[in-house]
């Protein structure tokens, strides 16, 4: 392993206690994220995509701890008391979420919000500062971003608070920005724009991008690579183009012949996966696919498989690589 | 796999529901303590019409008036005008008595599974109760084999007759309520966005069912959804909604090959293809700025805002909804040129 990568993850199992035990929402996941590269995560709801990053962002909830190693260049982030990791989150590292009218402070206008950040973190006066941050919104396409900067959130539509969202993560320069399902509360033309947004903003600021999402179209268009979340675990790696037209898993596979496509007609019945998603709080032993996977053998429900690396970057967490 | 949509609407046969030029207004308590109240046109002259077995679509934004529309039809919102006919007889306005029995033939599903569903009622006492509002000459034992007959065909266990909605997932919830609209075999059930709170492994087995179920009961559907994918791959004919107004009216083929509408072309290149050589290279039509307010709507053409090719003229008249061929309505004075 080169040690150019800027975020690199290892191990990294997080769990959570709850009134009937402990629940593993993230398992043993490793990963590693180069500057400028777009990297998806796909899953469904409870595959533990987004607690990946809630971790690493010091984000989980009071039952949450998590174990392994996450370093920021060189320097290990995971577990930091919050006064260390302020050094880094926000300003290095920035998130945005899904419901961008959660995220923002209703009581303070977005002028409050946005020059807080440089004014703490680049020390910047609150003139500079608001500068800085009228230029932003004006970089992510908010009209009148002089004006604007002076409303509060409830006067933006969503797809404007969205882009008031991308552009206070993007005041400090951050070198990695973790994007939460940031269109999936977005009609079809606003999610557009954003994606188009954020494309463009990848070109101008090189930043290296994480997009969390359950939609496979939208990591079709945006990323670099794919990592493909099941029952808390990674179940499959590899480039976009891997993942989309040679993809190893059966639950990738599965997912991709699911989707109903906009592009042509399909007469037939769609494929659907049979089932249920799996209960972390229940896992089988085995196989987390098991249940739902038209391949089972009698070894799915005897040991689980582990991510296995074939060709170039890529793994599969199947025992059907072994045969292959 | 067995093919689906083997053109099942019987367009020779006469509509089961035909609409027309139906409105929907609410008054909205005006800005000042004196103000007049203001207009918010949900729903702006819709005209169509709804043959057996035929599931018609009506896509578009958040805000564009579909839901409103679908309840509208169903007459769990007054319309303000126009005609709703069920069987070739207006219903708008009918008295509690005469509706009363025919809500047996009108059913619905609403988007949020667990919501929709009653969590201190058992999923036996839901599926049942329309058949005992409905049918109270039946015996109790003769209710509780059509709810686990029906729960059997929908995908639940029948087994689980005396559970609470909270012990099921999202996709499980959803069956419980198709198997509600399901139970007093009906003509017409309006969707009203039944997928879009489910994963997307969840999704394809509720459209899966929705269409055999249409097949086996000749059923009628309006298919409300945000997602124009779904939306292909299940509707027969497609209405999309604008601000309350149709803009495209048109069978399925037509509209996914070649949509007439500006907002309609739109719209379909916006949806993200999981496809990475198809999604990178293909042809975007972005659409600048927001939905407008619904309260005080462009003048003339209502997309116009939006517009990538308006014009003067759009500004000034309204584009009425005109057929460019037998199976395709559009709302655009310049649909010809662009």
């Amino acid at each position: 392993m080169t040690t150019n990568h800027i975020l690199t993850v290892e191990n990294l199992t997080t769990s959570f206690q709850t009134p009937d035990g402990k629940v593993e929402a993230v398992n043993n996941v490793n990963f590693a994220l180069d500057p400028g590269e777009t990297l998806g995560v796909v899953g469904e709801s409870g595959s533990g995509k987004t607690q990946i990053f809630m971790s690493i962002m010091g984000l989980l909830a009071k039952n949450g701890a998590s174990t392994g190693s996450v370093r920021y260049k060189d320097t290990e982030i995971l577990n930091l008391p919050p006064r260390e990791l302020n050094k880094i989150r926000g300003v290095s590292m920035s998130m945005i979420f899904q419901d961008p009218m959660t995220s923002l402070n209703p009581y303070l206008k977005i002028s409050k919000q946005m020059t807080e950040v440089l004014v703490e973190h680049r020390g910047m006066s609150e003139g500079e500062a608001l500068n800085r941050a009228i230029a932003m919104l004006d970089r992510v396409g908010i009209p009148g971003a002089a004006q604007r900067v002076h409303m509060y959130p409830h006067e933006f539509s969503g797809g404007m608070r969205q882009r008031v969202m991308i552009a206070m993560a993007l005041l400090c320069d951050p070198e990695v920005l973790i994007a939460d399902e940031p269109t999936t509360a977005l009609d079809v033309t606003v999610q557009a724009q954003i994606l188009d947004l954020l494309r463009d903003l990848q070109k101008d600021f090189n930043t290296a991008t994480v997009m969390i999402t359950h939609d496979l179209g939208v990591v079709a268009g945006l990323c670099d690579r794919v990592m493909v979340m099941y029952g808390g675990r990674v179940v499959e790696t590899g480039s976009v183009r891997d993942i989309y037209y040679d993809s190893h898993h059966p639950y990738t596979e599965g997912l991709l012949k699911s989707m109903p496509r906009i592009d042509h007609a399909n007469e037939e019945s769609l494929f659907a996966i049979p089932g249920q998603p799996p209960n972390l709080q229940n896992l089988p032993t085995g196989c987390a696919y098991q249940a739902r996977c038209g391949y089972v053998t009698d070894r799915c429900s005897a040991e689980r498989p582990v991510l296995k690396s074939f060709d170039q970057g890529r793994a599969s967490a199947c025992f059907r690589e072994d045969g292959k | 796999m067995t093919a689906i949509n083997p053109n099942t609407p019987k367009k020779d046969s006469s509509p089961i529901l035909s609409v027309r030029d139906l409105k929907v207004h609410f008054a909205i308590p005006g800005k000042g303590l004196f103000a007049p109240d203001r207009q918010l046109k949900a729903v702006d002259g819709v005209n169509f019409d709804l043959y057996p077995g035929e599931t018609l679509g009506v896509v578009g934004e958040s805000g564009c008036g579909k839901s409103t529309l679908g309840r509208a039809i169903l007459q769990l919102i007054a319309p303000t005008e126009g005609k709703v006919a069920w069987l070739g007889k207006d219903i708008v306005g009918a008295p509690h008595r005469e509706m009363q029995p025919l809500r047996r033939d009108l059913q619905i599903i609403f988007q949020d599974p667990l919501a929709s569903l009653n969590p201190r009622m058992t999923i036996g006492e839901i599926i049942a109760e329309p058949l005992v509002t409905h049918k109270p000459e039946l015996g109790k034992e003769e209710i509780k084999a059509r709810v686990k007959r029906m729960m059997a065909r929908v995908g639940l266990l029948p087994q689980m007759i005396n559970r609470y909605p909270h012990e099921f997932s999202g996709g499980q919830c959803q069956r419980i309520g198709i198997a509600r609209a399901m139970i007093l075999e009906p003509k017409l059930i309006v969707c009203d966005e039944p997928v879009s709170a489910l994963d997307v492994s969840i999704q394809a087995q509720i459209v899966n069912l929705l269409q055999e179920l249409q097949r086996e009961f000749d059923l009628s559907l309006i298919f409300i959804s945000h997602d124009l994918s779904i939306v292909r791959h299940i509707c027969h004919r497609i209405m999309v909604l604008y601000l309350g107004n149709v803009m495209e009216l048109a069978d399925r083929d037509s509209i996914y090959a070649a949509p007439k509408h500006p907002y309609t072309k739109a719209l379909i290149s916006a949806v993200p293809i999981p496809d990475p050589e198809i999604e990178r290279n293909k042809e975007r039509i972005v659409l600048t700025g927001d939905l407008p307010s619904p309260l005080s709507p462009p003048s003339g053409c209502v997309f116009r805002t939006r517009c990538p090719f308006a014009k003067d003229q759009c500004a000034r008249e309204t584009p009425k909804l005109e057929h460019v061929s037998s199976n395709q309505e559009v709302a655009c004075h310049f649909h010809e040129s662009i």
